[in-house]
């Protein structure tokens, strides 16, 4: 019986992909979109969260989880998949803590997970996991890191990056409007994770789920409130953007 | 097998324990490969090596094979680091076997471990844990703390419980906490401590440790502290003796500070007393 799992799925093709990847990296664009932006004394998670529908209950669906008290990650593409990577990472989280004696670094659980597909691509019988993950957290040393994964198993730090749908327009737009000085504001980082969040999801603080880590502190969620006085100020400060144009002219 | 009828071992008996492993322990993928295989043993299969050991160390057996215990090493922290003073004497019973063994083995340029008890574990096993401290730094770019190097021996010896190993090693190092020094034995205990002495010669050494002991020892006289510990351990034990071995381990790593001979400390102090 086993040998009938004794067969690749992910084999090359004559020209050197691995189609399986690709099509799980497909399966990660179709995913709602996830935006991660790194400042100085903080990291911001804020993903898109998709209608729900009006029987369903709406907090069964978190696209943001806790991986230990100082690193979180939030993931596009299949939440079933996401559900066993985020499980092994808490419990890889909790091991490396017992033997290390040290809380994991953002990078160590990073490659963790990140080592954990690569061998999905490389396995008898089994298909990639369909999801890219962004993972933020602060080292016990205090410095704030984000890092993408994606379904090869590669993995790379980022300033601010974007993952699932529009993730090419987002990423646009973060490159435009991240700057250092930026970086240094608190609520100028989360404003932008906010912004480039409003070029692709439908405004309201509905829509979206925005977590916060700071040093040294616990994971925050922000409140929709809290998200709707933010996004009342981002729209007062382009209203008042568009006046000086129009003033120019 | 010959060796097997004489020892007495029936291979159609009981179950044995598998051989073991090391697994994603450090983020790698999970061992198939040469890194396991060379620090896992193949422990014998069909017998219980636990229930089998006494066979050779019970002394009314056929089969006798003496293990050596016999030493006095001990180590403190104090202000300025880590202090490591032991003997380099080796017994086979009333046998001196050797009065020049190295009792601290090296693991790394900040890293040292003490050998006390069967000489072969403590070397082959941390020879492995020096192995391991490299594969870590290279893995996670950072040097492995002394926390996590002393947990990875001990975790290490555990599996071998019960099976005969004996070893009580105290591993010393200097990592981003400061000073480190751990007690670690093949009982699976693991101490953290400021001051610890293991061997047959050292209940003698922690009698003028403890009395000279401070935090605020000069560099100077942790240095006579250590040498005097040993001194008087290699006088009334007879299983230690040999020279001296004294290291110092500091925030830059660990330097080898002297090597003497017990009775020119015998004679330096004993002129002091007049």
């Amino acid at each position: 019986m086993s040998d009938r799992y004794d067969r690749a799925i992910t084999v090359f093709s004559p020209d050197g992909h691995l189609f399986q990847v690709e099509y799980a990296q497909e399966a990660v664009k179709k995913g709602s979109t996830a935006v991660g932006v790194r400042g100085d004394n903080l990291v911001v998670l804020g993903v898109e969260k998709k209608a729900v529908a009006k029987l369903q209950e709406e907090r069964t669906v978190r696209k943001i989880a806790l991986l230990d008290e100082h690193v979180a990650l939030a993931f596009a593409g299949l939440t079933a998949d996401a559900r066993i990577l985020i499980n092994r990472a808490r419990i890889e989280c909790q091991s490396h803590k017992l033997t290390v004696e040290d809380p994991v670094t953002v990078e160590y659980i990073t490659r963790h997970i990140a080592q954990l597909k690569q061998k999905y691509t490389q396995s008898n019988g089994r298909r990639p996991f369909g999801l890219s993950s962004l993972i933020i957290g602060f080292d016990f040393d205090g410095t704030p890191h984000l890092y993408q994964t994606d379904p090869s198993g590669t993995y790379h730090e980022w300033k601010a990056n974007t993952i699932g749908r529009s993730a090419k327009t987002v990423r646009e737009f973060l490159e435009k409007h991240y700057t250092d000085e930026v970086a240094v504001s608190d609520t100028e980082t989360i404003k932008l994770a906010l912004k480039a969040l409003l070029e692709v999801v439908q405004s309201g603080a509905k829509n979206m789920e925005v977590a916060v880590m700071r040093r040294g502190k616990p994971l925050q969620m922000l409140e929709s409130e809290e998200i709707e006085k933010y996004i009342t100020e981002i729209e007062k400060e382009r209203e008042e953007e568009a006046e000086k144009k129009k003033q120019k002219k | 097998m010959a060796l097997a009828s004489v020892c007495g071992f029936d291979f159609k008996a009981g179950k044995s324990k598998l051989s073991l492993g090391f697994g994603e322990g450090f983020g790698g993928p999970s061992a198939v490969d040469a890194l396991a295989a060379s620090q896992s043993f193949t422990v014998p299969q069909g017998i219980d090596i636990s229930q089998n050991l006494a066979r050779f160390t019970d002394e009314k057996s056929d089969v006798k094979i003496h293990f050596d215990h016999g030493t006095t090493t001990l180590a403190f922290k104090f202000k300025d680091g880590v202090i490591v003073a032991v003997d380099s004497r080796a017994t086979a019973g009333p046998y001196i076997a050797s009065q020049t063994v190295k009792k601290v083995i090296e693991i790394n340029p900040y890293l040292l471990g003490t050998m006390a008890g069967g000489a072969a574990d403590c070397s082959f096993w941390e020879r492995v844990l020096a192995q391991q401290c490299r594969v870590y730094e290279l893995r996670n770019k950072t040097r492995i703390s002394v926390a996590a190097a002393s947990k990875l021996l001990a975790n290490i010896v555990y599996d071998y419980k019960g099976m005969g190993l004996s070893m009580g090693t105290m591993i010393v190092g200097w990592d981003k906490r400061g000073p480190g020094l751990y007690y670690v034995d093949s009982d699976g205990e693991r101490l953290d401590g400021s001051v610890f002495s293991v061997g047959s010669g050292s209940v003698y050494a922690y009698g003028v440790l403890d009395s000279g002991y401070k935090w605020d020892l000069a560099v100077d006289e942790a240095y006579d502290l250590g040498k005097r510990a040993i001194y008087h351990a290699t006088h009334r034990d007879a299983y230690s003796g040999g020279v001296v071995n004294l290291y110092h381990m500091r925030e830059t790593g660990w330097i080898k500070v002297s090597q003497t001979d017990v009775q020119e400390l015998h004679f330096k102090y004993k002129a002091e007393k007049k």
